[in-house]
This record gives C-alpha cells, structure tokens and sequence, in this order.
C-alpha cells in the first residue's frame, strides 16, 4: 500500500509542501516498510489543470491516500472521483513527521475543497 | 481599415480615445464606422456612445458529454486534451468545464463515441446604432465565466464592416489572450499611455505584441501633465514608436468622463485632431511602417 506526500525537496526528512496541485516534489512511500522514492512534480508549470494532472499521477502510482497541505476544487472532485483519501499536514512540518502522523491516525482528512476551481 | 485602440494598463483611455474617435468620424459625413467593444468582460464603450441596440444573439461553446454506458476508460480523450479538461479517474470520466476550450478534439477522437457535445452559453453579443448613425456592436459575457475569447471571436465574426467602413475596436485592458483575439487582423495599434512608470511597463508589452503580431503601431499619450517622468518619451523614441497626440491632464476632461460625456463633448475642438489622426493613420498604413 502506498500513499503520496507533497514535499518540498525530494527525501523523506523534507519539509512539506502545502499545494497540491502545484507542490514542488510528489514523495511515494510505503508506511509500513518507509521505503519511499520521490519525484519532481511534472505538473508544476502547468498553464491550468495542475490538480487534475496531479490527481491523475496518484492514480497512476496506485496510490490509496494523498497527504497535502491543500486541494483546489478540481484536484479535490478528481481524487474524491478516484476513491483516494485526502488528508491534510495540520502542524506536521516534515514528510517524515506526517507519515507518523498518519500511521497514527491523527491527520485530518479533507471534507472539502480549499477554494474554487481557477485556483491557478 | 481596422484600427485597435489599446493599451495595457487599465484606465488609461483606451475607451475615451476610441470613442472620441468614432464620433469624430461620424462627424465627417459619408459613411459614419463601425465601434467594436471587444472588452467582453467590462464592457462601457456604450456609456459614451449610447447605441441602441435591436439585435442579440447568445454566444455558446460546446462543452463534451460523457456516455458512461460507452465509455470504455481507454483515455484517449484525456491523453488529447490539451487542457486536462477531461481525465480518466478510476472507473470515471469527468469534465471540467471551465478549462474546456470547446476544440471538439476529445469528442471525434473517442473510439466508442461516448462523447457528445453539449452547447454552453457563456454570454451574448449585441448590435445597433448609435444617434450619429454609428454601427455599434459588443460582447457581454457572463460573470463568472473564465473565458472571454470564444465572446470576442463571435462578435468580430458576426458583424462585418460595409465596404470602405472604417472599424474601430476597443481593446480590452491587459495583454493576454482576450487582447491578442480583439487585436488580430487589425490595420493599426493605437497605444492609449500615460506618463507614468507603470503605464510605461504596460505599453512595453503591448508595443512586444504588436511587433509578434506585425501590426503598424503608434501612440497616445493621455492625461499628460509634463510631470518630467522622460521614460515614456525615451522609451518611444529609442522604439520609433510616433507619438500621434497628447491628451492633457485636465479636471475638466475627469469629470465630463465620470459623467458620461466623451472627449469631444467635453473639448470639441479635439474632433479635427481626431479627425487628422485617423488621416495620419492611413498615410502610415500605406507607408506599411511597423516600429
């Protein structure tokens, strides 16, 4: 099972990104095993679309949960269509602190989108 | 001849100058133009000029349809898309309106034919005239609509000048995509500025279109104060853009605007400089000078 962390360098002791759609590095990692590989985010100069592109590379990577900071109106309609679970960073401040978080339960999940749907 | 009256910033007189140019003409005699606001997201070219209008027509862009019973999630429509308007989520295909171009290209390329099109109306585009007998047309697009193009391309399409008309459009403000639509396959670029650095910035890039563009370009300055801010001049100069007029920064010129009058209500005197601009215009155009 693998889930999807935005960051905002490409190793697990990274800082955050807070943006989904337009996050710097997208980090793939395993919670059990925290075997994890990172890779730019191709979508991160995207004149519009970002969220749908980012959402259609977690499906890609068969990911179950995406762990962010944000998710527009149509980044957050593609995943919720996907069936992939959404959460949101609170206070985590690094990959490596969120991934615990989550193994632990105490990430939020995201009940709706953070803003309109030409975010940008 | 079509002459596009920009600018890039905002307020700096575009819709004054295009205006007064309308009226001055109409004021010649023979064939009164035709106005054109292009500027469908904040349209007020009819404040001043205050046409009539007796024809209304809806603008749509066809915007794709999923048959989930046909659809075999093959993506060949996302993968088409040139604006992820339409992407495969597990076992759904979903649309995004608001980034759909309407190009039809998911549509025809779907192997199930699961697509189909369905009209959208985005907004309107009117027609009528004005007391001086000016052919008057505008877009109005819908607010909250996030594309004004489709709105300007229908109007230029739906209205065309009768022969030897002269075609006046004001431009909307900025220099992106709904500029480049009200610009294309115009005869000149008339560059409303303004002594200041920022309506500096904005001519710069203006000027940078009309040059991509290759449309003969010339300028206004308005609201000229000889505040001793040299950049524009400089700038101008170094270019070999012509300055063709200078409005002078007037109280009264503001408060004649703010009521709805046009320049040349406000300073009649301007309607011969108006007059011998548009004549400055053509010799330039036959010259084919681009700066």
């Amino acid at each position: 099972m693998k889930i999807l962390l935005t960051t905002t360098s490409p190793d697990i002791e990274s800082d955050v990104d807070p943006r989904f759609g337009r996050g710097a590095y997208f980090l793939i990692v395993d919670p059990d095993t925290l075997e994890w590989q990172a890779e730019p985010n191709p979508a991160l100069n995207a004149t519009g679309g970002a969220g749908i592109q980012a959402a259609q590379y977690v499906t890609g990577q068969k990911c179950e949960a995406v762990i962010s900071g944000d998710f527009g109106a149509n980044a957050y309609n593609a995943l919720n269509t996907a069936g992939i679970a959404m959460y949101l960073f609170g206070s985590c401040r690094t990959a490596r602190e969120a991934i615990d978080h989550y193994k632990t339960g105490q990430l939020q999940q995201a009940g709706s989108p953070s803003r309109g749907q030409r975010g940008g | 001849m079509i002459i596009a009256v920009a600018s890039g910033k905002g307020g700096t007189g575009k819709t004054t100058v295009a205006t007064s140019l309308a009226l001055s003409l109409a004021a010649v005699g023979s064939t009164p133009p035709l106005f054109l606001d292009c500027d469908v997201e904040a349209p007020n070219a009819h404040l001043f000029l205050k046409p009539t209008f007796d024809q209304c027509k809806e603008v749509s862009i066809p915007i794709p349809a999923v048959d989930e019973t046909r659809c075999s999630h093959c993506c060949k429509c996302a993968e088409i898309c040139q604006y992820h308007a339409i992407a495969v989520l597990g076992q759904k295909t979903l649309v995004f309106p608001q980034l759909c171009h309407g190009c039809g290209s998911c549509t025809a390329l779907c192997p199930e034919q699961a697509i189909t099109e369905m009209p959208e109306i985005i907004g309107v585009v009117e027609q009528g005239f004005t007391p001086e007998g000016i052919h008057f047309g505008r877009g109005v697009m819908d607010v909250g609509e996030p594309m004004a193009v489709p709105v300007i391309r229908q109007l230029l399409s739906w209205i065309q000048a009768a022969p030897g008309q002269l075609v006046i459009r004001d431009v909307p403000p900025g220099a992106s995509c709904p500029v480049v639509a009200s610009v294309r396959n115009s005869d000149f670029l008339l560059l409303v500025t303004e002594p200041t650095p920022f309506g500096l910035h904005d001519l710069k890039l203006m000027v940078q279109i009309g040059r991509e563009l290759k449309i003969p370009m010339g300028v206004v300055v308005n609201r000229d104060n000889g505040s001793g801010f040299s950049g524009l001049d400089d700038f101008c100069q170094a270019a070999h853009l012509p300055v063709l007029m200078r409005i002078p920064f007037e109280r009264a010129i503001a408060e004649g605007i703010a009521q709805g009058s046009s320049l040349v209500e406000i300073h009649p005197d301007l309607t011969r400089r108006f007059q011998e601009l548009v004549s400055q215009i053509a010799s330039a155009i036959q010259w084919e000078v681009i700066y």
